[in-house]
């Protein structure tokens, strides 16, 4: 096993334990910190598999932006240490087997699906080729979504201080 | 990289898409919640970039569906957090049982 290898095991255990902590710690502020952790790992299994450019937008977008916001509507919303209810035990139990259900077929399906390995010569995914791709208009150019996301985007921000605005009671 | 097969990669992913999906199942407060869905949606990022990777390398339209997922994730999370801090401020709970004329 060369040492490639052993560093993708080693990112897949950190990223699987921290997402499984993340989903069943009963301290709200411990979960967001797990779910940054695996986050975080993630974005390492993407330098891993040489997708800088993905790598770097996952840190600043999830590391840096939502996992932020999540914790500033955690303080905003929650008292942080204390620990949240649990739900009854019949839920949990019988999540759980529909969960492990679930993962073992989806997991028997890959298993015997035989992939076919790439045969074309591989293009590079720098930041130069996918900018180019991005913004060109011809048949594989992304220039159409583009413009959608940034419409969404722009779409968002105003729903967003809409919806949280705080209406101020009439002075009187 | 290539010592490493893709069905390894996919087991990664469907345990961290099941892992999300269980936090879904069991936890009730709505922000627990949001984080499950960040985590559903990244085991599906990872899915985007090893097919990517492994099977059309000479292509990169996983990169770009991976791009458009953060993007949309990143929105949605706003929104979410939006709706919640206003929830909160007119019940004073962020449980979704506590919010049931929603649904109405």
């Amino acid at each position: 096993m060369s040492a490639s290898a052993i560093i993708f095991y080693c990112l897949a255990a950190f990223i699987l334990g921290t997402g499984l902590l993340a989903v069943t710690t009963w301290k709200i502020f411990r979960s967001a910190i797990w779910l940054l952790f695996s986050l975080t790992g993630i974005a390492g299994l993407y330098f891993w598999l040489q997708m800088e450019f993905i790598a770097a937008v996952q840190i600043i977008v999830y590391v840096g932006g939502i996992v932020v916001l999540i914790i500033f509507s955690l303080f905003l919303t929650q008292a942080s240490g204390k620990e949240m209810p649990k739900p009854p035990a019949g839920r949990m139990i019988f999540s759980a087997l529909a969960v492990i259900t679930g993962f073992a077929l989806t997991y028997l399906l890959i298993h015997q699906h035989a992939f076919l390995p790439a045969r074309q010569p591989a293009i590079e995914a720098s930041v130069a080729n996918i900018g180019t791709q991005m913004l060109s208009t011809t048949e594989h150019g992304y220039l159409l979504p583009f413009e959608l996301a940034s419409m969404l985007l722009l779409a968002a921000m105003i729903g967003c201080i809409v919806i949280a605005i705080k209406i101020k009671p009439e002075e009187k | 990289m290539n010592e490493v097969p893709l069905s390894h990669i996919l087991f990664l992913s469907t345990a961290l898409f099941f892992i999300g999906a269980y936090g879904l199942f069991t936890r009730r407060n709505m922000i627990t919640m949001l984080m499950s869905i960040e985590l559903i949606l990244n085991s599906v990022n990872i899915n985007f970039i090893a097919f990517n990777k492994y099977l059309y390398p000479n292509r990169l339209e996983g990169v770009f569906f991976t791009i458009f997922i953060i993007t949309i994730a990143a929105a949605e999370a706003a929104v979410a957090i939006a709706i919640i801090i206003n929830l909160y401020r007119s019940h004073h709970s962020i449980d979704v049982e506590d919010a049931g004329e929603m649904k109405f």
